[in-house]
């Protein structure tokens, strides 16, 4: 089964309260953050915090992810070395803005796995797309390794680098948004959406899901367990939804009997494109547990 | 590892433990511990201080700490962090998850 990528909590790398507490959520990953959350001078307590967490705590079969300095300098080939060997996280790249850049993390995740009789190409990584540079990029970036399990927006420095701000109804951010879910398309990974800051803006925080669903991506960053219940319901398919698709499956079954590949249900045609679009929304309600 | 100067990581936050280290004046880890769980895991954590200071080879420290419930690991995390601080050592080992 597909692994759901709907939520991924951020939780800051040096505060041990919300990393005891990050697995009790029922969100789908967990980020673990030892960049911008961290203050330069406790980037070290940090990674040991993270690393010792990972290598003691059980966090109920959740995806669990790390976010790293940059990997040119030695904090980030610090980060590296810790959270590699860990074997248990996708190491998530931040601020990357060419194939280069994913591959320069690459070869360091490499050598580290070969130094250590880990099984190479075994640790994963997710690239993180922040600027105008990262975004015109997006596709080679998505096709640059094979370790990458998805490409993710991060809005902040990506506004800030348009030279504008964040708007309740995201037109800056539409442009971005739409090259990043189409390069993860057209490589066969996932697009993971930005975070929404305002925690309290509960209407703005369910257009922006509502958004991004509409748009194609498979999930979003979250700041705040709050967050969870929102993206999951709009993420969930209805009952009337799987009404259809199995209607859909039915149909389409029907009609191999009969040794063709279009059929006509309730009036509508039902070819290729509904047949799979029924089967991803059956495959969700699966992952979900809205459908045995 | 070799104490060189006084060092600390971690704070005073609930879940969080602060541990300082100094050079000790004898040849052994003394541990100053005060905790909110003192009754139920204080020898715990000191045995968790002593372990994980045994782990990097430090034999000479003066440990204190001001526990506010931190789990093991973080207690390991900190003093990791303190102590590596304390003897001026950038060059960290990991243990990881075994092969």
């Amino acid at each position: 089964m597909k692994q759901l990528r709907r939520t991924m909590l951020f939780v800051p790398g040096n505060n041990p309260g919300m990393i005891k507490d990050a697995g009790i959520y029922g969100q789908d990953a967990i980020m673990f953050d030892l960049e911008d959350s961290v203050s330069l001078t406790e980037k070290d307590a940090a990674r040991f915090l993270v690393y010792e967490a990972l290598l003691t705590q059980d966090y109920n079969g959740k995806e669990l992810v790390v976010r790293v300095n940059d990997p040119t300098t030695k904090c980030g080939v610090d980060d590296l070395e810790a959270m590699v060997r860990t074997q248990k996280v996708v190491i998530r790249l931040p601020k990357t803005e060419s194939a280069e850049d994913v591959l320069v993390c690459e070869r360091e995740i490499a050598r580290i796995e070969r130094e250590n009789g880990i099984e190479e190409g075994s640790t994963r990584m997710m690239a993180a797309i922040e600027s105008a540079a990262g975004v015109l990029n997006a596709k080679e970036i998505a096709f640059s390794s094979k370790r990458l399990i998805g490409i993710a927006l991060g809005a902040e420095d990506y506004v800030t680098d348009l030279k504008t701000k964040r708007s309740p109804e995201g037109i800056e951010l539409l442009f971005g948004r739409s090259m990043i879910l189409l390069a993860a398309r057209a490589a066969g990974i996932d697009a993971i959406d930005t975070v929404y800051s305002d925690v309290n803006n509960e209407e703005g925080f369910r257009k922006e899901v509502e958004l991004i669903h509409q748009l194609g991506f498979d999930g979003k960053s979250i700041i705040n367990p709050r967050q969870i219940q929102t993206v999951h319901d709009v993420y969930t398919p209805t009952q009337k939804e799987i009404d259809k698709a199995l209607a859909v499956m039915d149909a389409i079954e029907e009609a191999h009997k009969k040794g063709s590949g279009v059929i006509s249900l309730n009036g509508k045609m039902v070819d290729k494109p509904i047949v799979a679009r029924a089967q991803r929304t059956l495959d969700l309600a699966r992952a979900v547990g809205v459908l045995k | 590892m070799k104490i060189q100067q006084t060092a600390a990581a971690g704070t005073m936050e609930s879940s969080d433990i602060m541990v300082t280290i100094s050079p000790s004046s004898g040849n052994n880890i003394e541990i100053e511990l005060d905790s909110t769980v003192e009754k139920q895991f204080g020898d715990d954590i000191r045995r968790t201080i002593s372990e994980t200071l045994s782990e990097l080879g430090i034999t000479d420290a003066k440990v204190q700490a001001v526990d506010k419930g931190a789990l093991d690991c973080a207690i390991k995390a900190r003093v990791k962090a303190a102590a590596y601080r304390a003897c001026g050592e950038e060059s960290y080992q990991w243990g990881g998850a075994g092969k």
